[in-house]
């Protein structure tokens, strides 16, 4: 009856493409230009809308939202590997991603400022719609998967969580029931070191996210998040354990939010200038352009033609979108009893009509001079 | 035809569902092999295997979460909560995700899944075990709450839940899981969600009730006839969200006093939508105001004292008899 030691796996720490643009080229995915293309065009789309966003808040003229700036590397490098028939089911700061799986720039502008349009998925994608509640995507994640385990679809899911919803019990709970039923999920964590203003040190005791892999009995991996060589490294070994029947596998991308959490917060409250200024110096895009020029994927001219073209492509994105939001199809309220059941029930068919009747007598009262904050008073 | 009680009746439906339809998918804590701890998945892991009845983890959070995923890929899972005591942990879930992501999606993403919970007093359980919330479900937008009273009801409902294209809570009134039999058709039977059924005609008073609170709602309706010559209509709302108000209104147009009976809390419960439905569109045919005799608003006490907790009939009695001589 002796006491002895527990062999445990050990976790490693991934970084292939550092914050100075240096490569260890022994470790550099074979990646096609194309590809790379892709990558950085989708991550820079995610950029140049959230800064676009971000200027149309402060006008108000779109509502509070979560910036995805500096998480283009982490959301891009995993997205990448999904094909037609997976599932990508995001929180809430993975642009980048569900730009390059067909959600429109439309879409985006449309569920943050207010209308639920914006989280309907485009036709012919299986993606789920960005998710507020913090960390209850990761169980729809490991349910899609269950589901292709029992059906034998050889597809896989992937999902992302910051390191706030790394402490709930739903991150648990998901990772356990995939690991249970070891369904195809890559459960790809964005750590950011705060959760709004709380940091990493006060959500958890552990060095690593990834760590935690070991307790399900699945694979973990920390990689630098800034660094979408290393996630895609990272990602890809696990969407291929996925697809081997091997079950799911844990990714900690470690990250920095440089920006606000939403628009609505103040960060000064909680961080100092010098962290925040010395983990945007390591922000993704940068190091990815330098290596892509340096590979000779682009040139210098055509990176500034690309900026140009996603410019064009984002302010007539925003010119559509505020002609649909004045639109009888997206405006009408009325719309808000409409797809709740598959049949409207009675009950809420006479809340229609009280509404439909109520919005009539306001229009009436104001044709008649009579102001609708007056009218809507009785 | 045969005899059955409910428990077997719900047995039956979820043997019939499954057979019929190979994406319905059972889910829960010990109803593989174990057969659930009231039995109720009784001979579907022997029959249907490991990847149709899913022995979960013990999460209920879990549980639901998953079953969204699920339904959203296309199955139809039907999760059983072992007890809905323990159901919160999944409240999560169906409030933010499964009751929305039809209207966040304006239809695009849905989810067909099916809670099923045994609920109530009255089996002198421990502490936990004996609650009545399905106000909390009925509260919220986006769900459909059943609940059956009996064996043939509880097999037809349990279909029109699982072939529903929307969430559906269906809770079990596990006091008469095993206390009766019923007739129960050869053939498979749904039955609509949102309708209610009058139980019992009457001209004098109208007695509305649910799950394992009808039984002492038609015991009072059969004395009152007995001592006092009234005849109380009885109505069986079977769906409580969304609920049959026509023909609650239509009876108490006729009979012009009502009595509402459940076990869940007062304050917010079923029976207070039921006065207010009442009230908008029935007021002037009352000669009477409508009373509740409903659980009190406690937790549902140790099971020492459950019994004057529950409703009874001598309460729902002396309720109609206040009604009866207002």
């Amino acid at each position: 009856m002796p006491r002895t030691k527990i062999e445990l796996p050990n976790i490693e720490y991934l970084s292939i493409l550092d914050e100075d643009a240096k490569l260890d080229k022994a470790l550099e995915p074979k990646i096609a230009p194309e590809t790379l293309k892709t990558m950085y065009k989708y991550m820079l789309l995610a950029r140049r809308t959230d800064e676009r966003m971000l200027l149309m808040q402060r006008q108000g003229r779109m509502g509070t939202f979560p910036q995805s700036s500096g998480h283009e590397a982490i959301s891009m490098g995993s997205a990448i590997h999904l094909g037609k028939t997976d599932w990508h089911v995001p929180a809430y700061r993975e642009l980048a991603g569900l730009l390059y799986r067909g959600w429109s720039i439309e879409t985006t502008l449309l569920y943050w400022n207010g209308f639920e349009e914006g989280a309907m998925p485009p036709e012919g994608v299986n993606d789920l719609p960005v998710c507020v509640p913090i960390a209850s995507q990761l169980l729809h994640a490991a349910g899609l998967g269950m589901a292709m385990k029992l059906r034998n679809d050889n597809s896989i899911v992937m999902t992302y969580f910051g390191d706030g919803a790394s402490s709930e019990g739903d991150t648990h709970e998901a990772m356990n029931f995939a690991s249970v039923y070891q369904a195809p999920v890559v459960f790809v964590c964005l750590n950011n070191q705060y959760a709004i203003s709380v940091p990493i040190a006060k959500q958890m005791r552990n060095e690593t996210i990834a760590q935690r892999a070991i307790a399900y009995g699945m694979p973990g991996i920390r990689v630098d998040g800034n660094d979408v060589l290393a996630v895609y490294v990272a990602t890809m070994e696990a969407v291929e354990r996925a697809k081997r029947g091997e079950g799911p596998t844990l990714i900690e991308g470690l990250t920095y939010r440089f920006t606000p959490h939403t628009t609505a917060d103040d960060p000064k409250r909680y961080r100092s200038d010098e962290e925040c200024a010395l983990w945007t110096k390591r922000e993704p895009l940068a190091r990815f352009k330098k290596y892509l020029v340096a590979k000779g994927v682009y040139t210098e001219k055509q990176l500034e033609e690309l900026e140009q073209e996603l410019d064009t492509m984002i302010k007539a994105s925003i010119v559509k979108v505020e002609e649909m939001a004045q639109s009888e199809e997206l405006a009408n309220p009325l719309s808000m009893f409409d797809y709740l059941y598959s049949d409207i029930p009675p009950y809420l068919n006479e809340q229609r009509e009280e509404l439909k009747k109520h919005l009539e007598q306001v229009k009436n009262s104001t044709n008649s001079g009579v102001s609708p904050q007056k009218a809507s008073a009785h | 035809m045969a005899q059955m009680n409910m428990a077997k009746a719900i047995n039956l439906a979820l043997f019939e569902a499954m057979e019929r339809d190979d994406k319905v998918i059972v889910m829960g804590e010990d109803v593989g092999p174990d057969e659930g701890v009231f039995r109720i998945t009784e001979g579907l892991y022997h029959k249907f295997g490991d990847k149709r009845v899913l022995d979960t983890p013990l999460a209920e959070s879990g549980i639901m979460g998953t079953a969204i995923g699920m339904a959203i890929y296309g199955l139809r899972p039907v999760c059983e909560m072992q007890f809905s005591g323990f159901d919160y942990y999944a409240f999560h879930q169906l409030e933010c995700h499964a009751s929305r992501f039809r209207n966040r999606t304006r239809g695009r993403v849905t989810v067909p899944v099916v809670m099923r919970a045994p609920y109530g007093g009255g089996i002198r359980a421990l502490e936990h075990h004996s609650e009545s919330r399905e106000a909390i479900y009925a509260h919220t937008p986006g769900l459909k709450v059943v609940i059956p009273s009996g064996p043939r009801n509880a097999r037809a409902l349990l279909h029109s839940a699982i072939q529903d294209p929307d969430p559906v809570i269906y809770y079990e009134p596990k006091a008469i899981y095993r206390l009766f039999k019923e007739d129960v058709p050869e053939a498979m039977e749904t039955l609509p969600i949102g309708q209610a059924q009058v139980v019992r005609k009457g001209k004098d008073i109208t007695l509305i009730s649910y799950g394992a609170s009808l039984r002492p709602t038609l015991e009072a309706a059969e004395l009152l006839e007995e001592e006092d010559g009234v005849q109380a209509e009885v109505i069986d709302l079977l769906t409580i969200s969304p609920m049959d108000a026509t023909l609650i209104i239509e009876s108490v147009k006729k009979t012009g006093r009502a009595v509402v009976v459940h076990e869940g809390p007062r304050t917010c419960g079923l029976g207070a939508e039921v006065v207010a439905r009442i009230n908008e569109a029935a007021l002037l045919y009352l000669e009477a105001p409508i009373k509740r005799v409903t659980g009190f608003d406690v937790p549902i006490p140790y099971f020492s004292k459950e019994r004057f907790f529950l409703p009874d009939p001598e309460r729902v009695l002396a309720a109609s008899r206040e009604t009866l001589s207002f």
